[in-house]
């Protein structure tokens, strides 16, 4: 990336990247969630028919934090072409480096009344591994999540990446890497509770974790982080920076003759990508009150795929509905009809790519333009780009296929 | 069980009419006060009365013999046996004391029993009484060992008995009978004997528990020749289960190898297609067990034509339904056929219940060869090996051989070209399609004798599938082979040396490693291709 000569400030260009409309939607969704959600949570009584529940608190709130999963998916996968079955690894990190911080925080209200975290008594450990120093301080905490799974992407992503790995090839690589991954976690050996994971959690920077309070700032957090990683990735991808990563999506080789260099490119959205993944996670494990090693599980990372396939790639709001139409259909059949959720999922998977290669947001653009409203230039023009794009890949993927 | 030792107390009473009286002056002793008289008196009635001791021992064993006076009697219910002639005393007489037992002597008994077993007609008895001996033999059965080895005409028994003979033989008062016993018992392989001859070479207190050094220097070597041969034996065993487990990923590979080959397709329902090829074994063995329940063993043999057939028409249906229109987009058919997998599995948990179904060995497949005791191969493994071969040999048959297989070969290399030259390339992704789910069909039937049956089966084998086709290169039948071949043993010769986690994980860096340096995988294709 060679800095360009920025007349416009940044954050002028910043704010250019939504336009007003889009604004607006992001102020109404803060709105709501910052001020609407705590109010309606906090203040009306449970009887009051817009009383919010616990459950929808955790609910959305756990939803938010796919959103940012499934934005930090589309980045690499709509906009990189880079499919990652392995982004389950890079939440699931993020997750447990901050659980090891709320671990500590139970402090002595363990069952064991130990320093040490339970599963550590229970493994008759006398102290904190090496890896656990510092863990006690929230700020350490968070600089780990930052750092530790961006650094595992940098090393993996700069070695696969370095060696021209693409394609499914890449696919099964990451998938590979989160299922040896799930492997080491399900040891106790290794440090982080194994089978059990992080769990019964009780204080976050001394708050109770289970108040109503802290629900709702944690769901602020996730809101806000949610909205941050929105207008990180429009930003990005409306920069210079997003055309050549869009470029290397759609022909790689001609951008290399070009002079421009696709490992830094590449490396640098699959950090950022892995890295938001990690802030998700963080998020996600105080609010859902679990970390296990099943979040590493292939299938998770795989459905994460299609919360961006449904919603819609290559358009970042896409990824964000996908991953809420996705996520509440899954809480809804898996309580009223759990036998026909792997029904629906299956399906999904193959109607989504089938017929919706553009998602939810392709058909509506698709029924907008058929009522002959061409509103104006820019939503008229993703599709078009998106169709070119999906030829060339095609003839790009058939010189690959054989 | 009580009436079962009726009926045996019955056929020994019966054979024992024909047998001599005991001589009262050698059981007598059997009476007698602590167990090292009452082993004394064991030994000493086994050594004289051999095959008519058989039955007094088996009571004492049971704990019915018992004192009548001065006269050792089995008491058998109400029924008063006398012990020297075996016949009923009539009238039953006051039992006066009962000739208790303890766990020492019912271990003395158990293998002065087995001893007494050699000198049976039966060739079979005999074998398995000396195996029975030959794990554990004290010096006080000597003499019957000595007599039962000069008796002994078979060559295999004589050996095992000279074994039996060698480990009592440690427990002798003479040097040189040791030192003999110590030398012979190096040829054994069997871990038991390390235990015995371990304490040979250790100190207790500052002294040796040998006290001749020649017998120590001869234990140690022998130690040596017997670790070597253990260890040698667990190798050859690991190697075995590498290559059992190399078969299985084979299996599960090949027809992957084809599909990806051929389509640029990664079929992620590739493990479902395995699941689909094991209930197809379990419905076979159902429909025999109630159609033909005599021909019940031989299930297996129509589950391998049922279980590639389902298969492939399910890889039939797949690729007509959903992936045919998917052609160029390798990531979205990725997408869709894990959804499929998805759907498989529901429709599996609905049809067969989400609980593991039952599929038995086939008698002919159960049970294992003994190359050495610690080197079991069982059946059902050595038969898999060989069923992969089978099927790799066809498959290599199919592509080399038949026209079909050329076409297939022409399109894997380059697609557009073999358009041109008239290779109908549809109808050939179709048919390389089901050749592929297909032998993920008899992947599955294969597995079903080995590994449980249940609705997530297949998942567990796509990471591991999916390596090996990544490892062996496209379109590679030898890369396929090598790989799975290389994958199996360096996971099981690992799994020894780090537990089965960590291999795993090994396994998977290595690969990651691997690709670092040849993305091509081991066998790359040669010639002209577009790259994008």
């Amino acid at each position: 990336m060679r800095p360009s000569p920025a007349r416009t400030p940044f954050i002028v260009r910043l704010g250019r990247s939504f336009d007003a409309r889009s604004w607006l939607l992001v102020g109404l969704f803060a709105a709501f969630a910052l001020i609407a959600v705590p109010l309606m949570h906090l203040l009306l009584p449970p009887e009051n028919p817009l009383h919010l529940s616990t459950y929808f608190i955790t609910l959305t709130g756990k939803i938010l934090c796919y959103a940012i999963v499934a934005v930090a998916m589309d980045l690499i996968w709509g906009y990189g072409g880079i499919l990652s079955l392995g982004h389950g690894l890079f939440f699931a990190l993020g997750g447990y480096t901050f659980g090891m911080y709320l671990m500590r925080e139970i402090g002595r209200d363990g069952s064991y009344q130990s320093d040490l975290p339970d599963f550590m008594v229970f493994l008759d450990w006398k102290e904190l591994p090496w890896f656990w120093t510092g863990s006690d301080h929230f700020l350490w905490a968070v600089l780990l999540v930052l750092i530790v799974p961006a650094l595992i992407a940098f090393i993996f992503g700069y070695f696969a990446f370095r060696s021209r790995i693409k394609g499914v090839y890449f696919s099964i690589i990451t998938q590979a890497l989160t299922y040896a991954a799930m492997l080491l976690f399900f040891r106790n050996e290794t440090g982080f509770g194994g089978n059990n994971g992080f769990t019964d959690f009780k204080r976050i920077l001394g708050y109770s974790i289970t108040a109503p309070e802290t629900r709702v700032v944690l769901f602020g957090l996730s809101a806000l982080a949610l909205i941050g990683t929105l207008l990180l990735a429009r930003y990005l991808v409306t920069s210079k920076f997003g055309r050549i990563l869009t470029a290397i999506r759609d022909a790689e080789s001609r951008v290399m003759f070009i002079g421009y260099n696709p490992l830094w490119y590449k490396l640098f959205v699959w950090t950022l990508s892995a890295m938001l993944c990690a802030i998700a996670g963080a998020l996600y494990v105080p609010q859902v009150g679990i970390i296990n090693p099943s979040e590493m599980a292939v299938a998770n990372s795989i459905e994460i795929a299609i919360w961006v396939a449904v919603g819609g790639r290559g358009t970042l709001i896409g990824a964000v509905i996908g991953a809420f139409i996705v996520n509440l259909a899954k809480s809804w059949f898996t309580v009223s009809f759990p036998e026909y959720w792997l029904f629906f999922l299956g399906t999904l998977f193959i109607v989504s790519t089938l017929w919706l290669p553009q998602g939810v947001v392709g058909l509506y653009r698709r029924l907008q333009a058929g009522r002959g409203s061409a509103q104006d230039s820019e939503p008229a023009a993703a599709p078009g780009a998106a169709v070119a794009t999906a030829a060339t890949v095609a003839a790009v993927a058939k010189g690959a296929g054989v | 069980m009580r009436t079962i030792g009726f009926f045996v107390f019955g056929w020994l009473l019966s054979m024992s009419c024909a047998l001599a009286a005991i001589d009262p002056a050698l059981l007598r002793p059997l009476a007698s006060d602590g167990n090292d008289a009452k082993i004394a008196a064991i030994t000493a009635l086994a050594d004289g009365a051999q095959r008519e001791a058989l039955p007094v021992l088996k009571s004492m064993l049971k704990g019915s013999l018992a004192l009548a006076g001065e006269r050792v009697v089995i008491v058998d219910g109400q029924r008063v046996i006398d012990a020297a002639t075996n016949s009923e005393i009539i009238p039953a007489p006051q039992v006066t004391e009962s000739i208790g037992i303890n766990n020492r002597l019912r271990r003395e008994l158990a293998s002065t029993l087995a001893a007494l077993r050699l000198f049976s007609g039966d060739r079979e008895i005999r074998w398995e009484a000396a195996q029975e001996l030959a794990s554990g033999a004290d010096a006080e059965l000597l003499p019957l060992l000595e007599k039962a080895l000069a008796s002994e005409a078979d060559a295999e028994i004589k050996g095992t008995l000279q074994m039996a003979h060698a480990q009592a033989s440690l427990g002798s008062g003479d040097a040189l009978v040791r030192l003999a016993a110590v030398r012979l018992l190096g040829a054994s392989g069997d871990p038991n004997v390390l235990q015995l001859l371990g304490p040979l070479t250790e100190k207790r207190a500052g002294n040796w528990i040998e006290p001749d050094s020649a017998v120590r220097a001869a234990a140690g070597t022998s130690i040596r020749a017997i670790e070597n041969r253990l260890a040698f034996a667990e190798n050859v065993g690991r190697a075995f289960t590498g290559v059992s487990l190399a078969s299985i990923l084979l299996l599960a590979a090949l027809g992957l190898a084809i599909t990806y080959g051929v389509m640029g397709v990664i079929n992620m329902a590739h493990g479902e297609l395995l699941m689909v090829g094991a209930y197809s074994a379990w419905a076979m063995q159902s429909v025999f067990q109630a159609y033909f329940p005599n021909l019940v063993d031989w299930y297996l043999l129509a589950a391998i034509p049922a279980g590639f057939l389902t298969a492939a028409l399910v890889g039939v249906l797949m690729e007509r339904v959903v992936i045919r229109h998917l052609y160029g987009r390798p990531l979205e058919t990725l997408l869709a056929t894990w959804g499929i997998s998805l759907f498989l599995i529901q429709v599996a948990r609905t049809v067969f219940g989400a609980q593991n179904v039952e599929v038995a060995n086939p008698v002919w497949m159960a049970g294992a060869i003994e190359v050495m005791p610690n080197l079991l191969l069982p059946w059902n493994r050595i038969i898999i090996i060989g069923f992969s071969i089978a099927v790799l040999a066809a498959m290599w048959a199919i592509l080399n051989l038949s026209r079909m297989g050329m076409f297939v070969r022409a399109v894997t290399q380059n697609r557009p070209m073999a358009g041109c030259v008239g290779v109908p390339t549809g109808r050939i992704d179709s048919m390389a399609f089901a050749l592929g789910a297909g032998i993920a069909g008899l992947g599955g039937v294969a597995l079903s004798q080995i590994a449980n049956v249940g609705p997530d089966m297949g998942q567990g084998y796509i990471v591991d599938s999916f390596m090996v086709v990544v490892l062996g290169g496209v379109g590679q039948l030898a890369g396929a082979v090598w790989a799975a071949l290389g994958l199996g043993v360096l996971t099981k010769f690992l799994e020894g040396w780090t537990g089965a986690v960590v291999a795993k994980i090994a396994v998977l860096v290595i690969i990651i490693i691997f690709i670092q340096k040849r993305p091509q995988g081991l066998f790359a294709l040669k010639g002209r291709f577009v790259e994008s």
